[in-house]
């Protein structure tokens, strides 16, 4: 923490600087260019100022992208933190099992993602897949690509598979950095199991906890390729995430200048939870050591 | 640190034997993570079991282990270069994003981790801001910048626009590692005359190596694992993998054996890699910098 303050250590982050300024600023303005006007083709654009803005935030698709989108982040959220920390708890703390355990489970954060899409498809199928057919032959009726609440289902169920990895090893790494001495002491005192997770473990993992959730929050609610790549936002509308339709507007349609108004409102919220991110991730553990809950 | 409370070891350690005694019901942990570790590998069982039959025994009939187990899906893979080749590209653009991602990363982390400068909080929102910004957003510009510069369908353009979010998170992870390192060392080296390159690359790079590896391997799996942009940004030449894997849907319905041999094939680098760093795996999520 006692950092000393030299100016000169600006020319070490220059490259980051300049190479993050290029992929990052110049498509920024991009869009903020676009957002702004309107064309009739041919590479004549004009000012039309906020309307596109006005319109966005007015619409009723764009509501119910982020509606959807919303609900989305939240039920997996639910559902990935607890389990996340059940599975964390449970996991062996050393021995041969650890690797094996950790290797298995970040498997599927290293599938790319229109793969993990690919193998929910195949494994929904009624027709070729395991989970298609075992429902079909418990007389469930079940089609992902018709029925809105079995698409949703499906989806759930596979950022739980690909995602909740990431929320395991996280607590994990937190559990493992608790020394020993915290449990003897626990034991000591008869601590129950409850006590020993209420005021040991759950504050221990306090910051890694903050981290998951706040990653699952972003990551769910930029969600694009795999809820592609499975239903293609369908049926109907139904899994028509922000991304999705995003992309659909941008690249299918070609509407540029709603696009580009739609990308920076969606930006400005991800930019914001992000600054509320930062700045609880860098008070946690310094200022306030004691808050628990 | 034993010596000073030696009177009272016995009585803890006799407390401690009582606690243990009492405490050891029937170990039922293992199953939690089984049963989890069991539903992660289902799909990818199913994908592996489909990826060794024939198209015709995957539609006529439900197996659970192949009956002819058949290589001939994977067989069209090999033998086809516009198959092949994805893998190619998408090594080439994944291990050029991590190698510029560390090697840009390393300095400004550290100049983050050991002094305080104009803007620096801001800076560090600003590059993690970055981590989070949706890829939905930057497609349409990004394809817009690399055609007026030409590059669009080569790897160098993926591998700079993975950078967006390999860079700052590079730099979060490194700067993590780097602060762990106590600051007496680079005193003690500038004394000892090192120059600071000289200390940089001799001294402190060697010191973080954990720390190297495990911002790797997040470059490496977040590159890897990315579609949207390296997918836009490529035509032909430098397309990856996971886009070529869309071809199989062709006019006679889906070539259902050739895409999950394909699918089969993306997981296996991934595995590797991440076999190869297992036991930092652990201490980089430690730091909670991912």
């Amino acid at each position: 923490m006692d950092k000393t303050y030299n100016n000169k250590a600006w020319l070490l982050v220059i490259p980051v600087f300049l190479l993050v300024a290029l992929s990052a600023i110049i498509p920024i303005m991009t869009v903020v260019n676009y957002s702004v006007q309107d064309t009739f083709g041919g590479n004549k654009f004009f000012w039309v100022g906020t309307e596109w803005f006005t319109d966005v935030l007015r619409s009723e698709r764009f509501h119910d992208a982020l509606g959807r989108n919303l609900l989305f982040s939240f039920i997996i959220l639910c559902i990935e933190i607890p389990l996340g920390i059940l599975i964390a708890l449970s996991m062996p703390k050393k021995g041969i099992w650890v690797p094996i355990c950790l290797v298995l489970m970040a498997l599927p954060l290293l599938i790319p993602w229109n793969v993990v899409g690919t193998i929910w498809q195949i494994f929904g199928r009624a027709d070729i897949g395991l989970l298609g057919h075992t429902m079909a032959a418990l007389g469930i009726d079940y089609n992902y690509s018709s029925n809105v609440f079995d698409a949703w289902a499906t989806i759930i169920i596979m950022d739980v598979w690909h995602w909740t990895s990431l929320v395991v090893l996280l607590c994990y790494a937190g559990l493992v950095s608790i020394p020993e001495a915290y449990y003897q002491a626990a034991r000591i005192d008869g601590a129950s199991k409850w006590s020993v997770f209420r005021y040991i473990q759950l504050p221990k993992m306090q910051g890694v906890l903050i981290i998951a959730f706040l990653l699952r929050f972003m990551d769910s609610f930029m969600i694009y390729t795999e809820p592609f790549v499975l239903t293609g936002g369908g049926p109907g509308n139904s899994t028509t995430f922000l991304s999705i339709d995003l992309v659909k507007q941008a690249i299918g349609q070609f509407d540029l200048g709603p696009a580009a108004a739609m990308s920076l409102v969606y930006q400005l919220i991800v930019l914001l939870v992000c600054y509320v991110f930062f700045t609880v991730m860098s008070n946690v553990g310094t200022d306030k050591p004691e808050v628990e809950e | 640190m034993s010596d000073n409370n030696k009177p009272t070891t016995h009585l803890v350690e006799g407390a401690l034997r009582q606690a243990n005694q009492m405490k050891k019901p029937k170990n039922f942990r293992w199953f939690t993570p089984s049963l989890y570790i069991f539903f992660l590998m289902l799909p990818i069982y199913w994908l592996v079991n489909m990826s060794f039959k024939t198209n015709q025994e995957i539609l006529s009939k439900f197996t659970l282990i192949p009956d002819n187990p058949t290589l001939s899906n994977y067989a069209v893979i090999f033998s086809d270069p516009s198959w092949y080749n994805g893998y190619i590209n998408s090594i080439i653009y994944v291990v050029m994003n991590t190698v510029i991602s560390i090697s840009v990363a390393l300095p400004a982390a550290y100049a983050f981790s050991r002094y305080r400068f104009l803007g620096d909080k801001h800076m560090f929102f600003w590059l993690l801001s970055n981590r989070m910004a949706p890829a939905a957003v930057f497609v349409l510009p990004f394809f817009q910048l690399y055609s007026s510069f030409g590059l669009i369908d080569t790897h160098i353009a993926v591998a700079l626009a993975h950078c967006l979010f390999n860079v700052p998170l590079a730099v979060w992870i490194l700067e993590g590692f780097m602060s762990g390192i106590p600051k007496e060392i680079d005193e003690t080296a500038y004394i000892d005359g090192y120059s600071f390159p000289k200390f940089f690359i001799k001294v402190f790079t060697p010191l973080i190596a954990s720390g190297i590896g495990v911002a790797a391997f997040f470059c490496f799996m977040f590159s890897w694992v990315e579609l949207l942009i390296a997918r836009t940004l490529t035509t032909v030449d430098a397309k990856p993998i996971a886009a070529i894997m869309t071809r199989t849907v062709g006019a006679s319905g889906v070539d259902w054996g050739v895409l999950a041999a394909a699918g089969v094939l993306t997981i296996i680098p991934g595995a590797l890699v991440i076999y190869f760093v297992r036991n930092y795996i652990a201490k980089g999520f430690a730091l909670g910098r991912v």
